[in-house]
């Protein structure tokens, strides 16, 4: 009867991080040359300079950053976004965020209930699990941004 | 040994919607070109179509697609895709084979019949595709990331939305005298201002449309083109057609997110400056030497960007640009004289071809009401989904 919990697109976060658990993205790095990549890179370094032979480890990336620059979708966007063509359309907020320790901006939606008004360049943001969409027996989980502390 | 090609021939089909095939309308453009040139299909060796891969239709073959509708001549055929880019590779493919000595004539075609709202990956289920991960997990639309852009520039150097609608005014003004434009009205300051926000900051005025059309070009070596008498043709100087360089720190459609700095510290400047900085190099002149440019302005925003990106200013000076008038017709630098994106729309594959269009006509003198007087060099630029960067130069 109770839909399943899937994420939108398995192994890029987890719900519960290994260091004290919690909601976090799911990247690798390269153990030959320190470069991590999200969304994760599991069959080869990207970076040209790298000296090879190294492995790609899984690491969490940072629970939190800052707004590099955000903006909302005021219209459906199209298929394979997932909405019901029935209901109004709710636009969402979209926020790319800047990880300081990875040194990466990183795209994703905000948590419902937080508009472009809630925001601006540079908010502290936090990650959290949220709901991309639901079906008949799914419920997608992805990932969100929301301001920490914030009324939001 | 010159590394110049002649271009003796440009012609287009009128961008719009007009429910047509994209066959139809290159192959519009391309007897255009050739009528231009005063050439025959014949006459040609070489045939470059510039592909799209959406719609189903195998654009994926595209020059021999417009080979076919011409009617069979035997020339050698070439297709290239590189999303907004494609027409510029395919500018720098037949200009390869010129300078190689494969061909002496060589016709570059570009066309699109493109669908109507936001631009949409192909169907299916496709994880593996970044183009269709990003509309599955995030709904990021193609004006999603101009308004990233756009709200980037305001919160650092200042810019306003009075500034990206004047963008808007002054390409709409230059589209108001360009016969092959599909837009062709004066727009104010005001009505972007009433348009739709689409995605906050950006109106629906600020947005490029999506259209159906065609360009192509006809491209000779120096000796052929004397051989018919033509002394001083429009020539091309540069085809600059760079990747960016790991790690690329601009998040760019359809990215989710960009490289990581922990390796590796950036390279000074965008992917978007190290475009024009390669096509300067290669023809050995640089933006002081302009006499125009063509822009990609998907975004109003994004056009001020570009500014920087070309060189016409330094860093965060773009709006300043076109607040004093320089960029519009009758300005110091004029950009996007014929009308631009503003004007046209996409209809993708023909986009970058066209571009080389109106820097023909313009350094010929022969773009009319919307002639910059006495051009003597210009610059197109663009950017390509995943990474693919193309600019051109042309002389007289
Ligand atoms: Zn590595």
């Amino acid at each position: 009867m109770a839909r399943t919990r899937t994420p939108v697109v398995s192994g890029w976060f987890t719900e519960n991080a290994p260091d004290g658990g919690g909601f976090r993205l799911l990247g690798t790095r390269c153990s030959a040359c320190t470069a991590v990549f999200f969304p994760r890179e599991d069959a080869y370094c990207r970076n040209p300079r790298c000296p090879g032979g190294g492995e790609l480890a899984e690491v969490p990336l940072s629970p939190r950053g800052r707004v590099w620059s955000y903006t909302d979708g005021r219209y459906r966007p199209p298929a394979p976004y997932v909405s019901d063509p029935a209901e109004p359309w709710e636009p969402y907020t979209l926020l790319a965020v800047e990880l300081e320790a990875e040194g990466m901006v990183v795209l994703g939606q905000a948590a419902p209930g937080t508009g472009v008004a809630d925001l601006a360049v540079g908010t502290e943001v936090e990650v959290v699990g949220g709901v991309l969409n639901e079906d008949a027996e799914t419920t997608w989980v992805t990932w969100q941004f929301k301001p920490v502390g914030g009324a939001a | 040994m010159s590394a110049e090609v002649a271009v003796l021939g440009a012609g287009m089909h009128p961008w719009g919607k007009w429910g047509r095939s994209f066959v139809e309308y290159g192959r519009t453009a391309a007897r255009a070109a050739l009528a231009d040139a005063g050439l025959g299909w014949a006459d040609v060796g070489s045939i470059v179509g510039a592909d799209t891969v959406r719609s189903g239709y195998p654009g994926y073959v595209a020059g021999a697609t417009f080979a076919r509708a011409l009617g069979w001549q035997g020339a050698r055929v070439t297709s290239v895709y590189a999303a907004c880019a494609s027409g510029a590779q395919a500018i720098g493919a037949a200009r390869a084979q010129i300078l190689a000595g494969l061909a002496d004539v060589v016709l570059v075609v570009g066309a699109d019949a493109a669908p109507k709202g936001f631009f949409a990956p192909a169907g299916g289920e496709r994880p593996d595709d970044p183009d269709w991960l990003r509309f599955r997990v995030l709904g990021a639309t193609n004006p999603a990331y101009f308004a990233l852009y756009a709200r980037r520039r305001m919160a650092v150097h200042g810019d306003t939305l009075e500034d990206f609608a004047q963008v808007k005014v002054k390409n709409a003004a230059a589209g108001r005298l360009n016969p092959h434009a599909r837009y062709r009205k004066a727009v104010t300051a005001d009505e972007v201002a009433a348009s739709a926000v689409v995605a906050d900051p950006l109106r629906l005025l600020d947005i490029c449309a999506t259209s159906d059309g065609g360009a192509a070009l006809v491209l000779t070596s120096m000796d052929f083109a004397r051989s018919r008498g033509v002394a001083d043709p429009v020539r091309i100087r540069a085809v600059s057609t760079v990747t960016p360089t790991y790690p690329r720190t601009v998040l760019d459609l359809p990215d989710i997110a960009t490289d990581s700095t922990t390796a590796a510290d950036a390279a000074a400047g965008s992917f978007r400056s190290s475009i024009a900085r390669a096509a300067y190099e290669e023809a050995g002149l640089g933006p002081q030497d302009l006499s125009l440019a063509e822009v990609y302005d998907l975004s109003t925003a994004l056009e001020l960007e570009w500014y920087e990106d070309i060189g016409l200013c330094a860093e965060g000076e773009g709006a300043k640009l076109v607040r004093e008038g320089a960029t519009a017709l009758g300005g110091r630098i004029p950009v996007n004289t014929s009308g631009g994106l503003a004007s046209f729309g996409e209809a993708v594959p023909a986009q970058a071809i066209a571009q080389v269009c109106e820097l023909t006509w313009q350094l010929r003198g022969t773009a009319g009401e919307r002639q910059v007087p006495g051009a003597r060099a210009g610059i197109t630029a663009n950017q390509g989904l995943f990474g693919h960067g193309s600019a051109v130069v042309a002389v007289r």
